[in-house]
């Protein structure tokens, strides 16, 4: 639809001063993106890979996992890996925390202005440590 | 814009009726990835290292195949609903949005259809591992 520009705009996100609510809500998107995408493409090579040979599983392993000694281009891709790996693992737990938010919201519940606040604040709260405690495991774990 | 009218109908801008049904099937989905993503990060935690044998032998026990299978159904279903509301709200002016809508159902049935074949292939015993 042609929109006639002498008419006027309803406020939109420039405008408002930022807050938790909308700072949950846009990070939903994102992550969700991020996890439909960057998620949904390694694993489905991480499945596709497996499936076809071993050779073919070692090239998905010396990127991601763990790269040969000597080997410089894995070494760089290796590291690009945690920084996915801890970016996914983020996404996640913020768009699962974020989505079960949702779920009370989609009873009714949880639109009071500080309760609203409360949990849209604790969703970020709880993504971050929770990926620092996951992701401290797993360093513990290989170390 | 047609919120039910004749004439809205008739130019299609009113209401398909498929929105209940688009919004239901997110949480039915959103349900089954809470499930069974969970179950697939702690299994893999729990594998003792990611080489191809080990993969393969974890991937052949029929709980193992049949979870991963639901988990791909679930998981695609639901990006590929999430993924449309954003092109719905983003993506302005009807060629590049029918372009995007393409895009994504070609990008979330193509990988579905890829992980679940390697899975059944894995299942059945077709890698040697």
């Amino acid at each position: 639809m042609a929109r006639n520009a002498a008419r006027p705009l309803s406020p939109h996100l420039t405008i408002w001063k930022w807050g938790p609510h909308m700072a949950v809500s846009i990070l939903h998107r994102a992550t969700g993106n991020a996890l439909a995408f960057a998620g949904g493409v390694l694993f489905t090579w991480w499945l596709i890979a497996a499936a076809t040979s071993e050779t073919a599983y070692d090239i998905f392993y010396h990127l991601v996992v763990a790269g040969a000694p000597g080997d410089n281009v894995a070494a760089v891709t290796n590291i690009l890996a945690r920084i996915v790996g801890i970016g996914l693992t983020w996404s996640l737990f913020q768009h699962l925390f974020s989505g079960l938010r949702h779920f009370v919201l989609d009873t009714g519940a949880g639109y009071e202005l500080k309760a609203n606040r409360r949990w849209a604040i604790l969703t970020m709260v709880g993504s971050v440590l929770l990926t620092l405690l996951l992701w401290s495991a797993i360093f513990l774990a290989r170390h | 814009m047609g919120t039910g009218t004749a004439i809205g109908r008739v130019r299609g801008l009113g209401s398909a009726r498929h929105g209940a049904r688009a919004w239901w099937q997110q949480r039915m989905t959103a349900v089954g990835n809470l499930l069974l993503v969970a179950w697939f990060v702690v299994s893999l935690l729990l594998l003792p290292n990611y080489e191809h044998a080990t993969i393969i032998e974890w991937l052949s026990a029929p709980w193992v195949a049949t979870a991963l299978i639901l988990m791909a159904l679930s998981v695609f279903w639901h990006l590929r609903l999430g993924v449309q509301v954003m092109i719905e709200d983003y993506v302005h002016g009807p060629a590049a949005r029918v372009a995007a809508l393409i895009a994504l159902n070609f990008y979330s049935v193509g990988a579905a259809a890829l992980a679940i074949f390697s899975i059944v292939k894995i299942a059945f015993g077709g890698v040697q591992g």
